[in-house]
């Protein structure tokens, strides 16, 4: 497929899957529509053409791994999983509800597709370091991809798995910081500063590059770019809105929390161009 | 018990390609044989304990048999949440080995005593918690967790205890191994007391109490079949542990009672440390006394109850 055709497909999904986490939200009541929506762009973009995953065969040992370490996302990596055929909307339209398999945030082998029960923030590095790590151990040549929220860069454990993937030359995994500058009570500048993020991994002994989280196009040249030449592992510091593609909800820090109602489900939509 | 341990692993990951290594910087030299067996499945994850479990779990979700292993306390309780989720919630064979536990670092003060882990561990959904009594239960203990499909710890003390078995006994988890027999009462002897329960068990049957001793190395599954056996042949059952009265092995059998067999609670000791921190120097031994440990304590705490 040429790129441009690529672009356009990822493009779409974008749209779907932004639609479809706001719809989501609206309907179970759930919280965190910003942040998922500030890496939409991303999960579109892993999971068309870049991660070598099919839902024929979603258990293949030699399948590349997707770790949403920022859990708190899940509605976008359901609705990607569904839309992507890994499981029945069925699933999707029972997502919160009671005695669902689908939960705010993913348990263990919910569905497949799933890789972590992750929820908890930072735990998914270093899940995906073992992962990256077995790969090497046995012989395997899938890669793994981590996608971090800039407010999990908080903890400590985030720094430990920094300092030790370079260690082991684990040029099969990719760590994906989705910087949209909020974490949940504030602006994480003022929280508990982070930057210069891209210095901080670069020091640490990464592959580290910066670009904008919502440019198809750059995200595409970074990703197909698995290793990068290098032994390390890569860097990716995202620049991110939060609530990104919904004018009323870009960078306004109240969706970390607030529930859509009908009428802005349907505002957002029209926006989107899915109404 | 940490020779034992690093020797069994070696020939273990000698015969299954499964198994990797994962150290918190701690057993310099103790693992020579197993980096130079395989060193591509020997990593020195430094002193970061959280990102150790963590890494170990996502090793055993790609089909890996992982061992992390350090200091008791720092394996525990540092990354109590990595255990919790990457472990147990996911359900991982990551088997979880900490060296030192209970007092055997007693000089090093209440930093490097762990008197709490197997509470916090058998709390924990899916974990396996096992006490090896003596070096050759270690090795039984190791081969058995490996076999598992779900995570577990093995709580180990230091170098140089006592062995009591004179060979590798059959080892079961969740199957409390028979010592010595007696017919009045019951020692239940979990980890690393073993030695100095065989030493408790010499000294009551001098008084002319009948003692039977078993190691009871598995909190987590508990052996119910011997505790409903016990509770009807002995006057007094004791288990014995170098670890808090709360929430160990005399709170497994505790809460067993309750749930099974109400009526033997008067039949029941538990002897234990008490709920406080040691705030003063001496090796293992000195901290055992201070804490009730000791054998004349345990042996007044017994008769008491006879």
């Amino acid at each position: 497929m040429a790129l441009s055709e690529l672009l356009e497909e990822r493009r779409r999904l974008a749209s779907r899957l932004r639609s479809s986490v706001i719809e989501l939200s609206h309907r179970a009541e759930t919280p965190h529509l910003g942040s998922s929506l500030s890496c939409i762009d991303i999960i579109a973009t892993l999971y068309s053409g870049i991660l070598n995953v099919s839902p024929a065969n979603a258990a293949a040992a030699d399948r590349d791994r997707f770790i949403l370490s920022k859990g708190h996302a899940a509605t976008a990596l359901y609705s990607c999983l569904c839309f992507k055929g890994f499981f029945d909307s069925i699933y999707l339209d029972q997502y919160a509800q009671p005695g669902a398999v689908l939960a705010e945030q993913p348990s263990p082998g919910c569905l497949p597709g799933v890789e972590a029960a992750t929820g908890s923030l930072g735990h998914g590095l270093s899940l995906a370091i073992g992962m990256a790590m077995a790969a090497k151990i046995q012989q395997q040549n899938y890669k793994v991809y981590a996608l971090l929220s800039d407010g999990e860069c908080n903890e400590g454990s985030v720094w430990e798995a920094a300092m030790f993937a370079p260690m082991h030359k684990l040029e099969n995994l990719v760590v994906i910081v989705d910087y949209n500058k909020w974490q949940a009570t504030g602006r994480s500048e003022e929280v508990l500063s982070l930057s210069p993020l891209k210095d901080k991994w670069t020091a640490f002994g990464w592959s580290a590059y910066e670009a904008d989280g919502h440019n198809l196009e750059e995200l595409d040249r970074l990703l197909t770019k698995v290793p990068d030449g290098s032994t390390k592992p890569i860097a990716i510091i995202a620049h991110t809105v939060k609530g990104k593609g919904v004018s009323f909800m870009e960078d306004d820090n109240n969706w970390h929390y607030r529930i859509p109602n009908k009428e802005e489900v349907d505002r957002a939509k029209v926006e989107l161009g899915v109404l | 018990m940490r020779n034992a341990f690093a020797d069994e692993l070696t020939k273990l990951a000698s015969e299954d390609r499964r198994v990797a290594m994962l150290s918190g910087d701690i057993g310099n030299r103790l693992f020579d044989a197993f980096k130079e067996m395989a060193p591509e499945r020997f990593f020195n994850c430094g002193v970061a304990e959280a990102n150790m479990i963590s890494v170990a779990a996502g090793m055993a979700m790609c089909g890996l048999r992982p061992v992390a292993y350090t200091i008791a306390p720092f394996i525990t309780y540092r990354c109590y949440e990595q255990i919790r989720l990457d472990c147990c919630y996911h359900q991982q064979p990551v088997v979880i080995v900490g060296v030192g536990a209970g007092l055997s670092y007693a000089s090093l003060g209440a930093t490097h005593h762990s008197c709490e882990d197997i509470a916090c561990l058998r709390a924990l959904p899916g974990m396996t918690v096992i006490c090896p009594g003596d070096a050759w239960e270690v090795r039984g203990a190791l081969r058995q967790a490996l076999k598992l499909d779900g995570p577990s710890y093995i709580r180990l003390g230091k170098k140089g205890e006592p062995v009591v078995h004179k060979q590798l006994p059959d080892f079961q988890i969740g199957k409390a191994l028979a010592i010595r027999s007696g017919e009045t009462v019951a020692l239940l002897s979990n980890g690393t007391m073993l030695p100095n329960v065989l030493e408790l068990a010499d000294a009551l049957a001098t008084k002319g109490v009948s003692v039977e001793v078993v190691s009871f190395h598995t909190v987590k599954p508990i052996d119910k079949e011997y505790l409903a056996a016990a509770f009807r042949r002995f006057s007094l059952v004791c288990t014995i542990e170098e670890h808090s009265l709360i929430g160990g092995l005399g709170s497994a059998v505790s809460e067993w009672i309750c749930a099974e067999l109400p009526d033997a609670a008067s039949r029941f000791l538990s002897i234990g440390t008490p709920d406080i921190f040691l705030h003063e120097a001496g090796e293992q031994e000195h901290a055992r006394e201070v804490l009730g440990l000791g054998v004349a304590h345990m042996i007044a705490q017994i008769e008491k109850r006879l």
